[in-house]
This record gives C-alpha cells, sequence and structure tokens, in this order.
C-alpha cells in the first residue's frame, strides 16, 4: 500500500473495492440526460452547412433567401464571431469552426443557420448560396510533404522548421541522446522499415451536441457533452468576445470522448445563433457530420532504422515520424516523437517528428494521442528483429527495459515504473506457454504514456446530518464519480454511500483542465483527498474547541476526531456526524476545499499479448485471445481500471483490423458512417483478460496513476505481430484490413 | 403539413401522438413524448443506441417511422425496470460495471432482454452475435457479456 | 410526403396507379429510411404495405413456398418448413444487418434495392427464385434475377411492385447454401456474396446446380458456366477448384472503400468453392 507521510489512514478500506458507481440507476433506466437529451423553451434547431470540397476558395456566401423564409431566425457566417489576433491556436480552432476565407477539407463548415424546426432548417440551407473555387488538395501524409503538394497556409511553419521543407510541414521536433551510427555500427543485424497508419476516429457513440442560450445583457449559458466545461468556456469566450464570467458551462453527461471531445465544434455556431436570434438554440452533430468534420488522428508514416546484437540487445533505434493532423497545425507527432522508445533503456537514441497539414479535418486527442502509431512501428521492428534471431520477444524487452533511473529517450530520468513486472508477469502467464494452432500467431507489444497533472479544483461540503458532497469539475467519462466519492470517504473514514459526487459547471469552481492524458484520479483525486484533509483539519479543530483542548491535541482516525495521546485528556471520539451537527455553534459550517496545478503524474506501461488467426485464403484476421498486463499504480475501482484496459485494447484491436478513414480521389471522405467506418462489434472479439500490476506512483498520496490511456497504445503492434506470425508475412501498414493482408500473403 | 394521428401503446401506458410522415419512432420519443432513454448515435440503423421492441421484436427505432407504430406495443429502457425494482439485467449491468459512459446502456439492455425473453439460456457467441449491432466504444463488451450471462442465469435460477 | 397504408393489394395497386413516380414502396425501410433521412430521395407519397395481410406471410402453395413482401426476416428464420428447405435462403436473411435490422428488413426489399451487395439475392437466384409483380393491368411471375437491372434500378415498371418471393420446390436431394465476405464478423455490407444450389442423384452425382454471385458486378449474377462444371460431378475437390476458377474468372467487381477489384475477384472463387460444399453436403444429409 502507498500512502504519503500525511495520511492517517493505515490500510484501505475503501479504495481497491469495488462499489456500485453513483450514477448507474440512472445510466441504465434511461434517466441520465446526454448531451442530446435536454430541450429549452422557445428552442430553435441549429444545422451547419459544410463544405463539399476538399480545398476551396470562398468566393461569397449569400444567405439572404435563407433569412427570407419563415421559420428561420437566424444565419451566421464567419463574419459573425471576433476575429483572434493574439492566440494562433484559439484562432485556429474558430477557423476550423467556421471557414474563413477557405475551406480546407470535405465537411468545413461554412455557415449556420437556426430555425424553429429542423426540418425548417433542413430546407434553409438548400437555400444558402455559396460560390466556391476549387484549389488542389492533398490528404496523404507523404504526398502533402512533396515540394509540389498543394499548399494550405502560407508562412505559418514555425522557426524548427528547415526552410526547403515543403509549405505544409508546421513543426520539427527532436529527441535523443547517444551517437546513432555509432550504435548502428555495433550490432548484428540493422533493420530498416516504413510504416504506415490510417487516420481513425474516437468512434463515442453520442454525436456532439449543445444547447445554448444567450441573453441581450450578455450572459450566455450552454450545456454540452464535453470533455472540459472550462475549455468550452474559454474557448467559446473568445470566440464571441465575451468574459469568461459571463459564460457559464454545463457539462451533460458525456456518451463517450476519448480524447475527442477535448475541443469545441458545435458549441461556438450554438451561442452565436442564439445571440443573434434572442433564442435558445439545440445543435446535434450527425454521425456523418461527426466522421467528417470532429477531429479523428493523425494519419502517419513512420521510419524506423534500429540495430540489435544476436543476443537482443538494442544498440541504436532511430524514428523520423510524419504526422499529418489535418487542416491545421498541431498534430500529435511530439507524443509521438517522445513515447517511441520510452520503454527502453538505450545508449543511442534519436527521433524526428514532422508536424504536417493536410486537406483533413483538424485533428483531436485519441487516447494517448500519437502515441500508439509510434508504438506500432517500434514494437513491430523490436518484434521482426528478435524473432530473426530467434529470441523470445519477451526477453528482449526485458534486456532493453527501463526501469527507475533510466534516462528515457525525451530526456526524463524514471522514477519507480512498472515496464519490467508487465513483461514478468506475462511471461509467466498462462497465455504466453498455451498451444497455437495451425494459421495461428502470437504477438506481444509494450506501450507507455506520460499521464498528465494539472489545473484541478475541488469542493468538499460537510452537511448538517454528516453526509458529504463533493464538488469537482470534470465530466465523469467512465466511473470518475465513483472513484471520487471512495477517496473522499476513505480519507474521511466514512461509508463510500455517505458521499455523493456532483460535478460543477463553470461558475462554481476554479479552473479546471480539460478531461486529458488519465489526469482525472491523479489530479482530481488528489484535490479530493486534500479538500478531505482540509475539512479534517476544521473538524479536529471544532472538536478542539468542544473539548476545550488544543488544536494539535486532536487528531483524526477511522472518521472520528480523537485527542492524540494519552495527555491531551480522556474524551470519547466524536464523529464526522457529531461534529457536523453542531457546527452551527463552533463556527459555522465546514467545508474543505484544494486548488493545484497538480505535479508528479507517474508514468505508465503496459504489455500486451494477443493471439491470431488468419484465413489464408481470405486474408480475414480474427482476434482469439487477448491479456493485457498494466501498471495502474494503485487502482482505486479495480472494475473501472479493467474497464479501461479492455476499452483502450478493443479500440486498439478495431485500429489494427479495420477502422480507417478513407479519401476519394476528389478528398471527400467515403465512408462517413458506422457501416463502412468499421469499430469492432461484440462478435468480433474474444474476452479481454487483465492482470492490474500496482507500482505506486509516489506523486500522489494513495500511490495513484493514470489508466485509461496506456491500453491503447501496445494493441495496434501486438495485433500486427501476431498477424505477422500467423501469415509469414510482416505487416507494416495499418489497418491490416483483409484486402492488405491477402495482398501480402499473395506477394509475400 | 399533413400530421398523421397515431394511437399506440408504450410500455403499456396508451399514447396519442401526432408526427409528420417522415418522423422516425426515434423522433417521436424523444422529441414529442420525452423519452429520452433511446438514444440517436447514427440515425442509420448502424449503432443499435434507439433500440427498442415493437410488439415483442427488436428494432432500430432510428429505421422506423413514427406513424408506423400505430396500434402496437412498444417497449423502450423506461418501462424496463418495475418502479423501484430494476430488471436483473438492469441490476448486473450496474453489479458488473457494464457501462462506462452509459450512453449505449439503454440500447443494449432493450436488445439483452429481447435475447433473453428468446432464448434463456445463450451461448457466449450467441450473446456476442445478438448484441452485435449494439456499439459499444468503451467497454470492449467483455464485461457487458459477463453482466447478460450472469443475468441470464439468474433469471433461469428464478424462473 | 404523404404517408399511407393500405390493408389491400387493390387499394396499393390504386395507390401506385394514381401517384406513378412519386410513390415509394415501404417494406421495412432499413434502406429506405436512411435514404429519406439523407435526402437521395424526396417521395410524394410513402406507402407502407406492411397492413396488407396476405403480405405478411408465409405459405405453402402446391409447387413451392411464397415470401410475401412484407415478411421480414426474422420471421423467415422463425418458419420451420422454409429453414428446412431452404437453409442457404433463410441463412442470407439472417445476415441482413442486425438482428434490429432483421426484426424489420424484408428480401422484397433487399431485391428491389437493387444493390449488386444485398446478401438475399444471390441466394434467390440460386433457389430459382421467383418474385410476383403487380399493378393495375395484373399479375406477372418474374425471375428474382431479372428484377435488378443496375445498382439502384430495378425492372419494374411505373405502377409495379413485388408482392412476394416464390421458392419453388426441388427435388428430394437439394441442397441450398450462402456465404458472404465481409471484414467484420457482422454488420457489413457483402464484399462479396455467393449462393449455390443444387441437387444430386441417389449416387451422390450432382444433377443440376445454379450459382450466383454478389458484389462482383452491377447486379448479382448467375454464373452457368461454373453450375455446368458441377454437373455430372459427385462436387469433389476437383469439380470444386473449377467452380473456383471459373467464379473468378467470372467476377468483375470495381475497387471501393470495401474491398479491392483484385480482392474481390479472388475471394468470389474461394467462397463460390467454400459455398457449393456445404451446398453439397446439405443436399446429401437428405434422403
Amino acid at each position: 500500500m502507498a500512502l504519503d507521510s500525511d495520511s492517517d489512514i493505515k490500510q484501505f478500506k475503501i479504495v481497491g473495492t469495488r462499489p456500485p458507481r453513483p450514477d448507474g440507476i440512472d445510466k441504465v433506466t434511461g434517466r441520465a440526460r446526454f448531451g442530446a437529451d435536454v430541450t429549452a423553451p422557445g428552442m430553435l434547431i441549429g444545422l451547419v452547412l459544410r463544405s463539399p470540397h476538399a480545398h476551396a476558395r470562398i468566393l461569397g456566401i449569400d444567405t439572404s433567401e435563407a433569412e427570407a423564409m419563415d421559420g428561420v431566425h437566424a444565419v451566421v457566417t464567419r463574419a459573425d464571431f471576433a476575429e483572434i489576433e493574439d492566440d494562433d491556436y484559439t484562432a485556429d480552432i474558430l477557423d476550423n469552426c467556421m471557414a474563413g476565407e477557405k475551406a480546407l477539407y470535405d465537411g468545413h463548415a461554412v455557415a449556420a443557420i437556426a430555425a424553429s424546426s429542423g426540418a425548417i432548417a433542413r430546407k434553409a440551407l438548400k437555400r444558402i448560396r455559396v460560390e466556391y473555387e476549387p484549389l488542389p488538395h492533398v490528404t496523404d501524409v507523404d504526398a502533402a510533404m512533396q515540394p509540389d503538394a498543394p499548399v494550405l497556409h502560407q508562412e505559418r511553419a514555425n522557426e524548427t522548421v528547415p526552410p526547403d521543407m515543403g509549405g505544409n510541414v508546421m513543426a520539427r521536433y527532436e529527441f535523443g541522446h547517444g551517437d546513432i551510427e555509432a550504435g548502428l555500427n555495433k550490432a548484428d543485424r540493422v533493420l530498416e522499415r516504413t510504416y504506415r497508419t490510417e487516420a481513425t476516429h474516437q468512434g463515442y457513440i453520442e454525436p456532439h451536441a449543445c444547447l445554448a442560450q444567450v441573453g441581450p445583457d450578455g450572459q450566455a449559458d450552454l450545456w454540452c457533452c464535453t470533455q472540459g466545461q472550462y475549455m468550452v468556456r474559454d474557448t467559446c469566450a473568445a470566440m464571441l468576445g465575451l468574459k469568461q464570467g459571463q459564460l457559464r458551462v454545463t457539462a451533460s453527461e458525456i456518451g463517450g470522448g476519448f480524447g475527442g471531445k477535448t475541443t469545441v465544434f458545435l458549441e461556438p455556431l450554438a451561442l452565436v445563433l442564439s445571440r443573434k436570434s434572442g433564442r435558445p438554440v439545440k445543435m446535434v452533430m450527425s454521425r456523418a457530420e461527426v466522421l467528417r468534420a470532429s477531429g479523428p488522428t493523425s494519419s502517419t508514416s513512420i521510419d524506423v532504422r534500429m540495430g540489435m546484437t544476436k543476443d537482443g540487445r538494442i544498440t541504436s533505434a532511430f524514428a523520423e515520424l510524419r504526422y499529418q493532423g489535418g487542416a491545421y497545425p498541431g498534430s500529435p507527432v511530439e507524443f509521438g516523437a517522445m513515447s517511441a522508445f520510452a520503454p527502453y533503456e538505450l545508449e543511442n537514441v534519436k527521433t524526428i517528428g514532422w508536424d504536417v497539414v493536410a486537406n483533413r479535418p483538424k485533428q483531436a486527442a485519441y487516447r494517448a494521442p500519437g502515441a500508439p502509431m509510434a508504438a506500432f512501428a517500434v514494437e513491430s521492428a523490436i518484434d521482426e528483429l528478435a524473432r530473426g534471431f530467434g529470441l523470445d520477444p519477451l526477453d528482449v524487452r526485458l534486456k532493453n527495459a527501463a526501469r527507475e533511473g533510466t534516462r528515457a529517450s525525451h530526456g526524463v530520468t524514471y522514477m519507480a515504473i512498472g515496464l519490467e513486472a508487465t513483461v514478468h508477469t506475462a511471461k509467466n502467464h498462462p497465455h504466453w506457454s498455451a498451444p497455437l494452432g495451425p494459421n495461428q500467431g502470437r504477438g506481444v507489444a509494450c506501450g507507455f504514456w506520460f499521464n498528465f497533472g494539472g489545473n484541478t479544483c475541488v469542493s468538499l461540503n460537510i452537511t448538517p446530518d454528516g453526509t458529504v458532497n463533493v464538488l469537482e469539475g470534470n465530466p465523469d467519462i467512465g466511473g470518475s464519480r465513483a472513484s471520487m466519492s471512495m477517496m473522499a470517504a476513505e480519507e474521511l473514514g466514512i461509508p463510500y454511500d455517505k458521499v455523493r459526487t456532483v460535478i460543477a459547471d463553470t461558475a462554481s469552481l476554479g479552473l479546471n483542465d480539460v478531461t486529458d492524458g488519465s489526469r482525472v484520479t491523479f489530479a482530481v483525486g488528489l484535490a479530493t483527498i486534500e479538500a478531505a484533509r482540509a475539512a479534517k483539519r476544521e473538524m479536529c479543530k471544532r472538536a478542539a474547541m468542544v473539548w476545550g483542548i488544543e488544536e494539535d491535541a486532536v487528531m483524526w482516525e477511522d472518521g472520528a476526531a480523537r485527542p492524540a495521546g494519552p495527555n491531551a485528556g480522556e474524551y470519547p471520539p466524536m464523529s464526522l456526524a457529531e461534529i457536523a451537527a453542531i457546527a452551527s455553534n463552533t463556527g459555522g459550517p465546514i467545508a474543505g476545499h484544494h486548488e493545484v496545478n497538480a505535479e508528479g503524474a507517474g508514468v505508465s506501461f503496459a504489455t500486451h499479448m494477443v493471439d491470431a488467426e488468419v484465413d489464408p485464403e481470405t486474408g480475414a484476421a480474427k482476434i482469439l485471445r487477448y491479456t493485457v498486463f498494466q501498471d495502474a499504480g494503485k487502482a482505486v475501482h479495480p472494475d473501472f481500471v479493467e474497464g479501461q484496459f479492455q476499452g483502450g485494447a478493443v479500440q486498439g484491436i478495431g485500429w489494427a483490423l479495420n477502422e480507417e478513414y478513407v479519401y476519394g480521389e476528389d478528398g471527400t471522405l467515403q465512408n462517413a458512417g458506422f457501416l463502412d467506418y468499421r469499430v469492432p462489434v461484440a462478435s468480433d472479439l474474444p474476452m479481454i483478460d487483465t492482470v492490474i500490476l500496482e507500482i505506486p506512483n509516489p506523486g500522489h498520496p494513495y500511490g495513484v496513476r493514470g489508466v485509461g490511456e496506456t491500453s491503447i497504445v501496445p494493441p495496434l503492434a501486438a495485433v500486427a505481430n501476431a498477424i505477422s506470425a500467423a501469415a509469414g508475412v510482416r505487416m507494416d501498414t495499418i489497418p491490416m484490413s483483409p484486402p492488405r493482408v491477402l495482398l501480402a500473403l499473395r506477394s509475400g | 403539413m399533413n400530421k398523421i394521428h397515431v394511437t399506440t401503446k408504450i410500455n403499456g401506458d396508451p399514447v396519442e401522438y401526432l408526427c409528420d410522415p417522415e418522423d422516425t419512432l426515434l423522433d417521436v420519443l424523444r422529441d414529442q413524448l420525452g423519452m429520452t432513454g433511446s438514444k440517436e448515435g447514427c440515425g442509420t440503423g448502424d449503432c443499435g443506441a434507439c433500440s427498442v421492441t415493437v410488439n415483442g421484436r427488436l428494432v432500430c427505432s432510428c429505421l422506423m417511422l413514427g406513424a408506423e407504430a400505430s396500434d402496437c406495443e412498444v417497449a423502450t429502457i423506461e418501462g424496463m425496470a418495475d418502479g423501484e425494482n430494476l430488471h436483473p439485467l438492469q441490476k448486473k449491468f450496474i453489479e458488473h460495471a457494464a457501462l462506462q459512459c452509459g450512453i449505449c446502456t439503454p440500447g443494449i439492455l432493450v436488445a439483452a432482454r429481447s435475447l433473453l425473453e428468446r432464448n434463456p439460456d445463450p451461448t457466449e457467441e450467441e450473446a456476442r452475435y445478438w448484441l452485435a449491432g449494439n456499439l459499444c466504444r468503451c467497454t470492449g463488451y467483455d464485461k457487458i457479456i459477463r453482466a447478460v450471462m450472469d443475468a441470464a442465469a439468474e433469471m433461469r435460477e428464478a424462473s | 410526403m404523404q404517408y399511407l397504408s393500405p390493408d389491400s393489394i387493390e387499394d396499393a395497386v390504386r395507390i401506385l396507379s394514381d401517384q406513378a413516380n412519386g410513390c415509394h414502396v415501404l417494406a421495412g425501410g432499413t434502406d429506405l429510411l436512411v435514404r429519406l433521412r439523407s435526402g437521395l430521395t424526396e417521395p410524394d407519397v410513402l406507402m407502407d404495405i406492411k397492413r396488407i395481410r396476405e403480405l405478411s406471410r408465409i405459405t405453402r402453395e402446391p409447387n413451392g413456398l411464397r415470401v410475401g413482401a412484407a415478411v421480414s426476416c426474422a420471421e423467415m428464420g422463425e418458419h420451420a418448413d422454409l429453414s428446412a428447405a431452404w437453409p442457404g435462403v433463410v441463412e442470407a436473411a439472417g445476415l441482413i444487418g442486425s438482428t434490429q435490422i432483421q426484426g424489420r428488413a424484408t428480401i422484397a426489399g433487399n431485391l428491389c434495392n437493387a444493390s449488386p451487395a444485398a446478401d438475399s439475392v444471390p441466394a434467390l437466384v440460386a433457389a430459382n427464385g421467383v418474385a410476383r409483380v403487380v399493378s393495375a393491368h395484373g399479375v406477372r411471375d418474374v425471375p428474382v434475377e431479372d428484377i435488378p437491372a443496375s445498382p439502384g434500378k430495378t425492372s419494374l415498371a411505373a405502377g409495379e411492385f413485388l408482392s412476394s418471393i416464390f421458392l419453388p420446390d426441388q427435388p428430394g436431394r437439394t441442397g441450398d447454401a450462402y456465404l458472404r465476405f465481409i471484414p467484420r464478423t457482422e454488420m457489413d455490407i457483402a464484399v462479396v456474396g455467393c449462393g449455390v444450389a443444387l441437387s444430386l442423384d441417389a449416387q451422390g452425382v450432382c444433377t443440376s446446380a445454379r450459382i450466383a454471385l454478389g458484389a462482383v458486378a452491377p447486379t448479382v449474377v448467375c454464373v452457368p458456366e461454373a453450375a455446368e462444371a458441377l454437373v455430372g460431378t459427385p462436387v469433389d475437390d476437383t469439380a470444386l477448384a473449377r467452380v473456383e476458377e471459373i467464379c473468378s474468372a467470372a467476377a468483375r467487381p470495381i475497387t471501393d472503400k470495401r474491398g479491392t477489384a483484385e480482392f474481390r475477384t479472388h475471394v468470389a472463387g474461394v467462397l463460390a468453392r467454400r459455398t457449393a460444399k456445404i451446398a453439397a453436403a446439405r443436399a446429401g444429409e437428405k434422403a
């Protein structure tokens, strides 16, 4: 057990158990209210007109005919937004939400309408006349880097980019240490290979939705499904020229995000439409809009050069990563370049990352953004070298494994980490020695994610009857209300069901960073524990007052204030409920709060093992067995930890096998629906076995690390290694759809 | 406008509504009747989040017109619990942590109930194929399938 | 748009002849509602045929089974006689979309969508299915393979609609099967589909066969040469290898988001071989 020195807890009673989640009943009865489930009196329906062109100059937009229609209350274009001069990042988000001079991808918003019904709004959309001048387009990352490629933005590259690079290269990143060439000279074999991955979508089942109301006094309210209500507030306020305090954003229940709801799409449009019409405006994306015009991942192209001795030592490791991040700078290539070799202790290592723009929707985060593609390339290369020498691929990973004190390629020196533990556990698991049948193969791969901390506020209120409310500012995307209630109850020493955690709107707490980087259980948990500690200190003070002894003569234990020692005097313990009941007479209501920009997030590692069978006549691959071994730090609620492991693994399986953005020659998306954007269905999969390892994070009072993201990092490579073993040919392109596998089989 | 007057039964209650010919049953449930438990994840029958039963048969309410529901027995997630008593499937979904975000949960519960009405003792494979039309992006289906199998076992014992 | 739900074929015919081109027939609606929603089709009238009692039944006739145009795929799977006589057709119907889709979708609708990838159509073609077409001018029976004309277009004239599909009885030792290739295990549109029906004599020699391929040409195609390669053989590996070769050669697919032409060409042969083997095994099991 890991507990910091401030703790009065001797052993966890609640953390590590599996109580029911507080929002469970709402979610199994249909009562829970998601983004599209709210209405307001007098509400209008907003719809978006989108570019049918991959790249076009907008010469003019005539909205007059639409505006004249009965039932149409507002039509907006880019002219209705505040221009953002001093912040390129937010200016790009605005341009992505509503095109300015150019439409930069198929589906780019060019106008929006609010009307009294959806039917009228649909008709009105057809009456908006947009004059486009189609321009040449490019959607492939390597093509976008060619010198003669159509250029999306003039003069946007930052100072890291050499002048001879093509006009679509926005930034260059470099990490590493040692001497690559010298290391390669020590190798018994050097592998050079190029790997490619297609863009995928987070595939949350709930489309983006919001309801906005802006009053004539500038006071605005917004209800939306988001991973960060404060991010929505700050971004939208900038776009509308509002003060942040004027806009209150309330996060609805969220139907999945996985990173895709860490930015805005409809929200500023709904606010502007509401401001212009004076009416509440509701907007909901269709699935086709979600796929065409929210934020998928980068597609990538990655060169790896790796040297290995015949006993499995990696002597040198180099990767050059090219990520297109859609139409604006900011692909996660930096994370890719930092994480590529993070699981290994390497003498000579270097990564170069290129951030590239192309005529696709602006990418958004997707679970460990940038890392799965890099891991696919690196873990495939290690596997190929290991198998080439006839070495056990897990032994090779152990031989090169990063451990406490290892200096990672991205420059940090690790504290206690769990990579070796995951590989050891995998090696000793019955899965590793289970027999395989014909056309079957087994693959393994490791993965890494940083985990984040960040700005966090928690308020904890003790009610007069001794129950507790925790107010936190991050949407509950997979059980965090349960985890916070558990940590608060643990720290206060009261039963879990005495605590209710609610998600605050932006007016009710200070700034909370967006739910990303697996930060919530770590950072919000830390703030919850600290808020509980503040409340405990206050309760000890109240008890001291009642007993007439010094404050520091009172301690908290098992849910009650007690005299700290025999010298303090003999008083029966005073429980939280007893102290709460007399709070009015001892100084007033009792609450604790904590505000922090949390540091000390602990990195996490995983090893995945998968068995696949390939039909040699069709190239179809079936996943037969899957086991996740991951270091969670302290697992607060093991069910939800397992759920994160399983969900990440299956998203990775989908990415590996069949999910991809397919663009036509004309640069339009060919598969904008769940029929042809093929996320895994229940019958595609076996059970996903999980092994939770708990190597405590020294940076958290209970040892918590993040768990949500690492689980999507290894599967692309693990599945590729399994399929390559089953098929007898090396697969270097993701997804490994049947036509690709069959082609490799027949030509290899 | 040529609104259609529909009389039908939803979760056992007599219901009347007026709908446009193009309104889907899902539109009617959500926008007119305030029954927002059925979700629209795709509008094309590919995700199953809008699953309901009509005359005992599992369907996507986004692929059926409101007008077609005339004189039917429609059952939605809102009618699954008996007052305060959750259906065994609902209990098992909470017990097994078979939901994360919860957006697909109503549709999966309706679909799973329909499976167990027809086949009280499904194999894991039968459950997986029956539920293949219900996408879940959070769980990887593992805990969902466990919850369904466990609920089936409990319901068999109780009957 | 107007929604009408006649309760007799006569009323339906009258509505259709009054409206001609502006009327869409609504059976299961699982494709039509998607097209309506996306604005791909904007009919004046939607005529729901599910309230016509005789179209909602599977009936035994002296020479075969008749499946009404409003019978859902799920109902087909629950019909014991149909499942025993035509397991391939029933399996094909049971592969159309999800459980939810099968609760609404009909094989008549699947046929009238005229998609080259329609799952039930290769199986129906192999089974020698006959579509009954009704209009103000009367009734005509048309081989199933003559209904689709090109992707999305049927050979039905204005004012006509499809009321049922008839599956004629076959000699005792007849078996049928349908296989399709999809990237996932469910929910996809066929990248290639293959229906086979064949009959064996008492010695196990094939006396007749029909093989149809889906998603390798603008319409579902019958491959008589492949069928001929089976006739007179015990449907052994040599004959099946010929079927594979002929079916791959007969495929004229395109490359699209669902698969490459090369892939479809290869898999058409593989599936034909596998499907014929299942059909032969089924035929052999019959007395």
